[in-house]
């Protein structure tokens, strides 16, 4: 059982993110904060670990047709968990997450794992597989958080970082980071810088 | 009218992929050309109207807070919310199985061109996110809530159809290597949505 590749491929030549496009709605809504974007990236994670583990586990019990009903309902088990831990312990954050913390169910990383992964491995693997891909998740969030918090609002995690001078010799907070379409830009230019560094994960559209 | 506001609202000021970014995983792997990605936008279109105001009157029967008295007056402090998630996502797998054996059923050709997405549907964040959003707003009965499932989906049939025909373009054109693929596409959903953002504030 290789440890390290399983955790630490997920966050570069196999990121869930940036090189196979999975889980992108829920990673761009919450990314105009720091703050929402590290709770987020945590429960992904944690969702993605345990769900690959008791899939796995169950793996040779699940008749294959209904497996999605299945996944579905333990992956909507964790999530409810982690709401609930959410509302009575972060609640202002849970209401910036609002709905999207409900999606975890239907975010693509945690199906495609379970598929790809899970009803393939043992236990230990799956969880680890699920562990690294969460943090791959994670790491991509809180990059474009990072900026964007940076550049729209001047601050990180709430505490200003540009310092006042800035502002008074005429420095201006960039609006535009704020608003979501952003996100996708931010993402998009992650993944130019990354392809372009490694050349053999471009594609070739034209054919 | 309130009800053409809705739609209109739906379509495009809450547009489910530039405003939420909620089924961008098909969005951004199906749309490759116009012809399958309008009948993925259908398939959608078509789920959301059915699958919205079921979970509208799930919702409102069985889950809000003291939505139980209509059986039993002692139960109207049962609040079984937290059930919301795991009940929205079966009743949605669900009724994506039950439109799949009634359209092969009844019309194949239907079944024949929306095919293999069906299935997929079920999984797509935009089909739980909008039945999430009707809880979270609050609707006055099911005609408004089906109208928003209507909205949502036609916005975001809309929106595939539109990527799907820039990318379709965009083959032609010269394209940085690193950007080439996905790296563009997430690039050009970004401006469409900024151009989308005009709309934001209408009130009609």
């Amino acid at each position: 059982m290789n440890v390290k590749k399983l955790l630490i491929e997920p966050l570069r030549k196999t990121n869930p993110v940036t090189v196979l496009v999975l889980g992108i709605c829920s990673c761009l809504a919450v990314t105009a904060k720091l703050k929402p974007a590290l709770v987020m990236g945590a429960s992904v994670t944690i969702v993605t670990a345990f769900s690959n583990l008791i899939i796995s586990l169950l793996r040779k019990g699940i008749p294959s047709r209904i497996r999605i009903i299945v996944q579905l309902v333990v992956v909507a088990t964790f999530v409810i968990l982690i709401d609930q831990f959410l509302k009575a312990f972060a609640y202002d954050v849970s209401k910036q997450l609002s709905v999207y913390v409900g999606l975890i169910i239907t975010n693509c990383i945690i199906m495609g794992r379970l598929e790809a992964f899970a009803l393939s491995h043992g236990p230990g693997e799956s969880f680890l597989d699920g562990l690294g891909n969460g943090l791959g998740y994670s790491l991509i969030l809180i990059i474009v958080a990072f900026f964007r918090e940076l550049l729209g609002s001047g601050t990180l995690l709430g505490y200003q970082v540009i310092p006042q001078s800035f502002y008074e010799a005429g420095y201006q907070n960039n609006g535009l980071m704020i608003l979501p379409p952003m996100a996708l830009i931010v993402v998009g230019i992650i993944i130019w810088i990354q392809r372009t560094r490694h050349p053999e994960m471009q594609e070739n559209d034209k054919k | 009218m309130e009800y053409l506001n809705l739609f209109i609202k739906s379509v495009f000021v809450d547009n489910m992929i530039f405003a939420y970014f909620l089924g961008m995983c098909s969005y951004l792997a199906v749309s490759k050309t116009v012809k399958t990605s309008a009948g993925l936008g259908l398939a959608v279109t078509f789920v959301l109207v059915v699958t919205v105001p079921v979970n509208y009157l799930i919702n409102k029967y069985l889950l809000s807070p003291g939505a139980l008295a209509w059986i039993n007056p002692n139960w109207a402090s049962i609040d079984l919310s937290f059930l919301t998630y795991i009940l929205f996502i079966a009743i949605i797998a669900a009724i994506v199985q039950i439109l799949e054996m009634i359209i092969e059923t009844f019309t194949p050709s239907l079944y024949s061109a929306l095919g293999i997405f069906l299935p997929l549907i079920a999984v797509n964040c935009a089909i739980l996110g909008c039945s999430l959003f009707m809880q979270e707003r609050n609707f006055s009965n099911v005609g408004e809530a089906a109208v928003f499932g209507l909205g949502s989906g036609i916005g975001w049939l809309l929106a595939i159809v539109a990527i799907a025909a820039i990318r379709e373009k965009l083959r032609y054109s010269k394209i940085p290597k690193g950007l080439e693929g996905v790296g563009i596409s997430f690039i050009i959903t970004g401006l469409m949505g900024i151009a989308f953002m005009a709309f934001m504030g209408f009130k009609l």
